[in-house]
């Protein structure tokens, strides 16, 4: 079999596990120290599979983060990945998700690839429409919530989730297929891994670099602006006890007087 | 002051009208003097009546897509209609596996960002102004266009009840289609599931983490059946493989507003609080009297869900 070329679309994120803040513009509050989403461990991963059942080729990531981080694609890297390409630049706060689209899709080009995967959506900004728009933007065909990928010759074969099962969807390669979390098990980074992660590339761009005009992504560009942010209406407080045997009782007293049982 | 026209991506299973379109229609009628639909299937004639009892005034059509994946052909055909000068002031999406790709295809065709994951919509002036909850819906974030129309938002499924509002049958009016993508259907597979869908049931029991293992997921479906509900879960254990994806409650799952929701081994973590704390009344069992589900729980056990759920089923199915 041929080489395959893939590139998988990583996001470095604030820390789920800690609570999340919003700066003064009301933008997400990235500043601390970023991590590797969890959700793309999965695309990380079906890269890693792929290359290696087509017998070579090459794992490159491409992210998009604020101030060079790194740490969250060393971890990709120690995963097995060979490179990495991050598009850092201070024009690119506030940017939505078409202007981050737009700068993954320049970055992408750069790697010639055979196929890109993506999570389904980010574990921050969660809009979930970023890989469909990278694959507009780069002219390719998409297969989305993709929960089990082949490749069989120049098609992609795959197993789509929907709302009643799944489909089987093939498309022609290039492609860009978005996989759900869950769909293979990422690896654990070895200690050999994390020590060859560090001195792997990491090809630093900026939006100049990439020939984008800095006016035309970020909150400049964005097309959208935040007007308020407001504390939602909160519930009530509930009656919280221990259980000491028979606090069942109480769900089934509770489910009576709602009359649904 | 109202938009003049408003587009809904109409979505159908079996020729029933998906809900998340009916509520989108719903609340187009109130923004809006028309309200049309865009549906990309073939069965036109089977939707067009429910669109139309819910204010649809025309129907645009691309046909049958031949087993293609909609995204291509769908924002295809739109993104042609508009460059011929049909365009409306904002067009609404589902936020469903369909109508994300086509929202977010369409948007590079028309270069117009998208917004996503919205519960609401308003109109202030010219501008369309959309909310979003984030923080686990601790906050709520409201964001405007800023470009000229047409606008792109993604709506999420029950932010609004759809309510019928008297019309008739649409005028339907067949779209042309520029490109199909290569993207097919080959086969499609339909789970079986027995008892009502998660995202309609009245009463939804989800496990987490907590169970321990996925063996113990069993007493979560027995209480679903008792309570004549459906089962449930959160993120953790989906991705850890417990249960199939479609089980899942949460941000990237299912939103459910069910009557009554039991959180068993659930922390409530942010992504799963936003899909269920529309639920009317919501119990929660966990070892952490810490956990995030109980600000949210109206009653809230602390203890160990292996002692408390065995118990609960035994008086249930006794009953």
């Amino acid at each position: 079999m041929a080489p395959m070329n893939v590139v998988v679309c990583v996001k470095q994120i604030p820390d789920p596990a800690e609570p999340g803040k919003l700066e003064a513009d009301n933008t997400l509050d990235r500043s601390g120290k970023l991590i590797l989403d969890e959700s793309d461990s999965y695309g990380v991963e079906m890269a890693l599979q792929l290359a290696d059942a087509a017998g070579g080729g090459e794992v490159t990531l491409v992210s998009m983060a604020p101030n060079g981080e790194t740490s969250g694609l060393r971890t990709a890297l120690a995963m097995g990945a060979a490179k990495a390409i991050l598009v850092s630049d201070d024009a690119l706060s506030g940017a939505g998700a078409l202007d981050t689209a737009k700068v993954l899709a320049a970055a992408i080009k750069r790697a010639e690839p055979d196929l890109v995967l993506a999570a389904t959506e980010s574990s921050d900004g969660y809009t979930g429409t970023v890989p469909e728009q990278v694959a507009a933007l780069l002219g390719l065909t998409s297969v989305t919530f993709a929960k089990e990928v082949h490749i069989d010759g120049q098609a992609v074969k795959v197993q789509r989730q929907t709302e009643l099962g799944y489909d089987e969807v093939e498309a022609e390669l290039p492609a860009l297929v978005s996989v759900t979390a869950g769909v293979v098990e990422p690896r654990y980074p070895s200690f050999k891994g994390i020590m060859a992660a560090k001195s792997k590339p990491v090809d630093q761009l900026t939006l100049s670099d990439l020939g984008i005009d800095a006016a035309t992504v970020g909150s400049a560009g964005a097309g959208q602006e935040i007007v308020a942010v407001d504390d939602a209406p909160a519930r009530e407080a509930g009656e919280i006890i221990e259980d000491d045997g028979e606090a069942f009782g109480k769900i089934v007293a509770y489910l009576e007087n709602l009359k649904v049982i | 002051m109202a938009l003049s026209r408003i587009w809904v991506y109409a979505e159908a299973a079996d020729g029933k009208v998906a809900p998340i379109t009916l509520e989108m229609l719903t609340k187009a009628r109130e923004l809006a003097g028309t309200v049309e639909a865009v549906y990309g299937d073939g069965d036109t004639d089977a939707v067009a009546e429910a669109l139309g009892a819910h204010g649809a005034t025309k129907l645009y059509a691309t046909g049958d897509l031949q087993g293609h994946t909609p995204a291509v052909p769908v924002a295809s055909a739109i993104a042609k209609l508009i460059e011929g000068g049909d365009a409306p002031d904002l067009i609404l999406f589902g936020t469903t596996y369909e109508g994300r790709d086509v929202a977010a295809r369409l948007s590079v065709a028309l270069d117009k960002p998208v917004i996503t994951n919205s519960t609401d919509i308003a109109v202030d002036g010219d501008a369309v102004v959309l909310t979003e909850p984030v923080f686990g819906g601790t906050k709520l974030v409201r964001t405007k266009f800023t470009t000229a129309g047409p606008n792109i938002a993604l709506i999420r499924p029950k932010s609004f009840a759809a309510e019928e509002s008297g019309g008739g049958a649409p005028e339907v009016v067949t779209i042309e289609v520029p490109d199909y993508g290569s993207a097919k259907v080959t086969n499609r597979h339909v789970e079986e599931t027995s008892g009502p869908k998660l995202d309609e049931a009245a009463i939804v029991v989800s496990g987490g983490r907590g169970l321990g293992d996925a063996e113990k997921y069993k007493v979560i479906e027995d209480l679903a059946k008792a309570l004549k509900g459906a089962p449930g879960a959160s993120r953790a254990i989906v991705d850890a493989g417990w249960v199939p994806y479609s089980y899942q409650v949460g941000q990237t799952g299912k939103v459910v507003k069910p009557n009554v929701y039991i959180a068993a081994g659930i922390s409530g973590a942010t992504q799963h609080l936003v899909g269920m704390k529309g639920a009317k009344n919501i119990i929660a069992i966990n070892k952490d009297a810490e956990a995030p589900i109980f600000s949210v729980a109206d009653l809230g056990i602390v203890g160990d869900v292996h002692k408390v759920l065995p118990k609960l089923l035994e008086a249930l199915q006794a009953r």
